[in-house]
């Protein structure tokens, strides 16, 4: 079981859930796993092909999975997802 | 008793003399490695002009600072003051009291080398006026009196004085930072009185460059203020920004976020960035070629209905305060090289939850914008960006 932090504009989907907890032995898996369980994110995670959407930013600890090994990076159990989209507001 | 003259006189005989033609051959030839000259003077006398090279142990402190400056006591010391006094009587200290083997005095002092017609530094220094103002910056060694003067020489550009700039602008006027240049293109209006504290309830209605120059000036009115009432676009950016230190991204939509990034990359300026809604920010420095660029961080905008503004969301009012002076405490570092700063780390501050989450940002190796050579932009090509409008609103 590992915990994914929810921004603040996903929080909507996730019926206002700050942290999730979410199975899965790959990030794909522990995403897919938070998207089954709320409907609304899987727009807002991935493309319709399957693949993470490019203006979201998923780390696993602190680290860019986008500098590991994407969907396919391995979760251990008491590992932190954190999505994180872009912010605009000044 | 002996009086002053006499035990002068005594003094001179016992410590060794040098001619200010030794000093400076020693100087200009390079022989002089490992030979420390001090200026015993006061700080003023310091001040006004020194001996290139030379550092300065106030004699009042000699005793608890000469081993800061001299070390090692085998080490060949040359003292010198105003006209040759002072310093016979610290030499004499030197090697009496504390033990040091090897010093002489110049004769004559720095009078005797001027008169010579051998260069002397000026150092660049604050009016008392500074002094006092700036007194707990200079106390703290990582600012000092060196970091002071970079902060009055500094020129940082505010894009927005909003609610990240408003306070941004308010603690680097505070901070002496010489040039303080001011975007924005809005007047104030009732509803940015919740956190935007640059402005005033009597200034509603007024430009915020306006009203943000009288509240610097307010604080500090050695602070040059150059404000832009402008909307920062494709058209002006490289003018504007052109020429300052550092960047306050405190700007409140995408396409000028990466507009900016394209300019600030090209133009090899670092970027203090922080962005907020609700009861979170985010905070990075983008430092061009050191580090990642925005673009780096976020290849591509999010669509809309995931970028909601403050306007349309809302955000707790006290947020861009702390955001904003996040934002001028990395100013601060870049321009003084104190400590480290956020470049390559991005830092996420939740209020509500009371946490701050570090995470790392890489440099993207394909970067479209970073990973060009600015020399490999032409003249013609430096001016012209993308249409980044198009860019965000074609996002998602």
């Amino acid at each position: 079981m590992s915990t994914v932090k929810i921004p603040p504009v996903l929080r909507s989907s996730t019926g206002g859930a700050k942290e999730v907890e979410a199975d899965g032995q790959t990030v794909g898996d522990v995403l897919h796993s938070l998207a089954e369980r709320h409907p609304a994110t899987q727009s807002q995670l991935f493309s319709e092909k399957g693949a993470l959407n490019r203006y979201v930013n998923v780390y696993l600890n602190d680290e860019d999975v986008r500098v590991l090994d994407g969907l396919d990076t391995q979760v251990g159990p008491g590992d932190t997802l954190v999505i994180l989209p872009a912010m605009a507001g000044g | 008793m002996a009086n002053a003259p006499d035990v002068i006189r005594k003094i001179r005989e016992q410590v060794t003399e040098i001619d200010p033609r030794d000093v400076h051959d020693l100087l200009q030839n390079g022989s002089g490695n490992g030979t420390v000259i001090v200026d015993v003077r006061e700080q003023n006398e310091w001040d006004e002009a020194h001996i290139p090279g030379a550092v300065h142990v106030p004699r009042s402190y000699l005793e608890s600072r000469i081993e800061g400056a001299a070390p090692d006591k085998s080490e060949r010391v040359i003292l010198y003051c105003q006209s040759g006094n002072r310093s016979a009587w610290a030499a004499d200290a030197l090697q009496k009291v504390l033990g040091y083997e090897n010093v002489e005095h110049m004769k004559g002092g720095i009078t005797l080398w001027k008169d010579r017609g051998y260069d002397v530094e000026v150092p660049p220094s604050l009016t008392p006026e500074q002094r006092e103002r700036y007194s707990r910056h200079v106390l703290v060694p990582e600012i000092g009196l060196e970091g002071q003067i970079k902060l009055l020489e500094s020129k940082v550009l505010l894009l927005g004085a909003g609610g990240l700039g408003s306070p941004a602008a308010l603690y680097l006027a505070a901070a002496g930072v010489g040039t303080l240049g001011i975007v924005d293109n809005d007047v104030v209006d009732l509803s940015n009185l919740q956190r935007q504290v640059a402005h005033s309830n009597d200034r509603i209605g007024v430009p915020k460059t306006d009203s943000a120059e009288t509240a610097v000036h307010e604080i500090n009115p050695d602070v040059k203020v150059e404000k832009y009432q402008v909307r920062l676009g494709p058209e002006n950016i490289m003018e504007i920004i052109d020429g300052y230190d550092v960047i306050v991204d405190g700007l409140d939509n995408f396409p000028t976020r990466y507009l900016l990034n394209d300019a600030s990359v090209r133009l090899d300026i670092p970027v203090v960035s922080a962005s907020i809604l609700g009861f979170e920010g985010q905070l990075s420095v983008f430092k061009p070629h050191d580090g990642p660029c925005y673009r780096c961080l976020y290849p591509t905008p999010p669509p809309a209905e995931l970028a909601p503004s403050c306007g349309a969301a809302g955000v707790l009012g006290v947020l861009p305060g702390v955001m904003g002076l996040l934002q001028s405490v990395e100013v601060i570092k870049l321009v003084t090289g104190a400590g480290d700063t956020l470049n390559g780390r991005l830092l996420l501050y939740d209020a509500l939850g009371a946490t701050f989450t570090e995470l790392k940002v890489r440099r993207d190796p394909d970067c479209p914008i970073c990973s060009i050579d600015p020399s490999d932009i032409s003249e013609e090509e430096m001016g012209h960006f993308p249409d980044y409008e198009l860019f965000c609103a074609g996002a998602g």
